[in-house]
């Protein structure tokens, strides 16, 4: 029996809050930060039972959610490990060495890019231009920017989220709780 | 070093906060604003020369006259905080440090255009400054500076936050418009323009976080003064995201006109190339501008030194010049390969086709195509034409200038280094041993 898709009730509240944002009537255009949310409850992806919930809050066709979501880059559509990092790969920061930084990683984890490790802890992605070109090279773990990389501070850094263990999807909750204290 | 207007006071205590932003002066061109007329605000920002900061360098003013006044229809300004361009972080820099400057000049920039409900829409991965601009905008709100009868004045405006997900395309007006609405980032086709029929079909003005920031001090000090600063065209101060093979990568405010090579060398700025190595090429404004090597961006083909202005940097049209664009100033040293450089690029272009218009759905894949045989040596001679020929194929044919920004950088890559790209054909498998980018530090790879 596969388990009931339903929000948090503090993820609902939210959600409302959001959609009041846009005109009357022009709902759907809270999609993309609803799916955000959706993402961060539901195990860091969308299934498709997600996409349909979500189409059913927003009151339209889950055909609707399907091809937002596969537009944009950071909706996951297949399960990801608890913690996703997402190595910046364009123009600076190739240049000042973000092929070598994958590499490590990969030699690290014992994972290619786009794999996920056997524990199901890390993730590994290469993504575009992360706006970060002048303290290159990075990776962005959750919401959170780790800059000016050598081999050495990132291994740390791995090694620090892997201590956390479960603790490490914390990050999903922190935007549900960030998003909350929006008054207006 | 030049004056500064917009990133002046990082170093005071707690400017990211509504009461710092306050103390150095914060607000105060907004008080100034509700007191003059709508029309007067946009004759302020047309007097003072301001140009479009995101990329296009549009005249700013001219932009907001065009917006179209139905009566009954509410108008909206929507900030462009998609910041994806390589190359480019001056945004994110700006909304980190100094939030409130950003919420003021859309207060100010919503009233000229009668906005009542403005949106800032901001690229999804930049979610930490999400949040501080959320804070940013409570503060606001619970100091009446938004809201209903905002000090006292009668006018009325929400702003709230939008966030993205993950597409470059969405930076593209029309794109960012189609993502506001819900859908999918594809690019309208102009006309009908967003100043008349924007998102949900109200008239829009799309500005980017630097050009709204920078209404503020516009506002403050005139817009007569404010074209004071730069030379001819380029007024006022400009943000360059510096970054590359330098010793001080960082995000520069520069009175528009400062030499390149002082941009470049001076340890004001960008402070030389880093470990003593010799510059190969830059490209000055984002990855889309064309890439100039050394001797060209340093002086014009007619060997004047080259200004960080618009003209300056675009003399000599794309055949000897390039373009100023986001400001996204990427410099290569003596050890870069170029074709690789292209390569990446391509690809990052290829990534973010939206896949609406053929010519770049299908030249960006096939450019990357061609470009990928170079690196593994498999590359002809007749593949350089080859590229050429793709390039001329997409520019122009596209909705959206996105087929440009893939067209442009291939273009300038073979036309100022076609010898590396014949080196590459030469030397076949054997050229897949040449260092192409630097290692990081003094570490070897894994």
């Amino acid at each position: 029996m596969a388990k009931q898709i339903k929000f948090s009730d503090e993820a609902l509240a939210l959600c409302n809050k959001l959609m009041k944002r846009y005109p009357e009537g022009k709902q759907k255009s809270a999609i993309l930060p609803i799916l955000h949310l959706a993402q961060a409850e539901f195990d860091g992806w969308l299934s498709a039972p997600v996409m349909d919930y979500v189409a059913s809050i927003l009151k339209i066709q889950p055909i609707e959610v399907y091809e937002v979501a596969s537009f944009y880059s950071m909706f996951n559509l297949k399960p990801v490990g608890k913690c996703v990092i997402e190595v910046c790969r364009t123009g600076p920061c190739w240049l000042m060495g973000a092929e070598d930084l994958v590499k490590f990683i990969e030699k690290k984890l014992n994972v290619k890019e786009g794999q996920t490790t056997a524990d199901g802890m890390f993730t590994l992605k290469t993504v575009e231009c992360l706006a970060s070109c002048g303290t290159a090279p990075m990776v962005q773990i959750g919401e959170i920017y780790h800059e000016n990389l050598t081999f050495e501070k990132c291994s740390t850094i791995l090694d620090d989220y892997k201590n956390k263990g479960e603790e490490i999807s914390h990050y999903r909750k922190e935007r549900i709780k960030n998003h909350s204290e929006i008054k207006q | 070093m030049g004056r500064q207007l917009l990133i002046n006071d990082l170093d005071k205590e707690r400017i990211q906060s509504l009461a710092g932003y306050k103390a150095h002066g914060g607000y105060a061109a907004l008080e100034k604003a509700l007191k003059m007329k709508p029309e007067e605000i946009v004759e302020e920002v047309k007097k003072s020369g301001l140009r479009g900061r995101g990329g296009a360098g549009f005249p700013t003013g001219m932009k907001w006259s065009f917006i179209a006044k139905p009566p009954g229809v509410p108008r909206h300004l929507v900030c462009n905080a998609d910041e994806s361009e390589p190359g480019t972080f001056k945004d994110r820099f700006l909304m980190e440090k100094k939030p409130h400057i950003l919420i003021e000049g859309m207060i100010i920039s919503s009233f000229a255009l009668g906005a009542n409900v403005s949106y800032i829409y901001i690229r999804g991965e930049m979610m930490y400054v999400y949040h501080i601009l959320e804070k940013a905008i409570q503060e606001a709100y619970d100091a009446n500076l938004l809201g209903k009868n905002i000090l006292g004045s009668g006018y009325d405006l929400d702003v709230y936050m939008h966030v993205g997900a993950g597409a470059y395309i969405c930076g593209e007006e029309t794109g960012l418009i189609e993502s506001l609405e819900g859908k999918r980032g594809n690019p309208r086709i102009k006309p009908p323009f967003p100043a008349v029929k924007g998102v949900w079909d109200r008239p829009t003005v799309v500005n980017n976080v630097e050009t709204i920031a920078a209404v503020v001090p516009i506002i403050n000090m005139t817009g007569d003064e404010y074209a004071k600063i730069g030379i001819g065209k380029s007024t006022g101060t400009k943000l360059i995201s510096a970054s590359g093979h330098i010793n001080k990568p960082g995000v520069y405010e520069i009175e528009l006109g400062v030499p390149v090579e002082e941009f470049i060398y001076s340890d004001e700025y960008c402070g030389g190339i880093r470990n003593g190595k010799k510059m190969k090429a830059v490209v000055a404004g984002g990855s889309s501008v064309p890439i100039l090597p050394t001797e060209l961006i340093l002086k014009t083909a007619k060997g004047e030194p080259r200004l960080m202005t618009y003209e300056s940097l675009s003399d000599g049209g794309f055949i000897t010049g390039t373009m100023l664009g986001s400001g996204g100033f990427i410099v290569m040293d003596e050890d870069t390969s170029v074709v690789k450089n292209l390569w990446n690029f391509t690809r990052f272009y290829h990534h973010e086709s939206c896949g609406q218009c053929s010519p770049c759905r299908e030249g960006t894949g096939w450019m990357e195509k061609v470009l990928h045989k170079f690196l593994d040596g498999h590359a002809t001679m007749a593949d350089i034409d080859l590229l050429w020929d793709i390039q001329g194929k997409i520019e122009g044919k596209t909705i959206c200038p996105l087929g440009e920004a893939a067209a442009w950088p291939v273009a300038a890559a073979i036309r100022h280094f076609r010898s590396e790209f014949e080196e590459y054909v030469k030397n076949g498998k054997n050229m897949k041993d040449v260092k192409h980018y630097y290692r990081i530090n003094n570490m070897q790879p894994a």
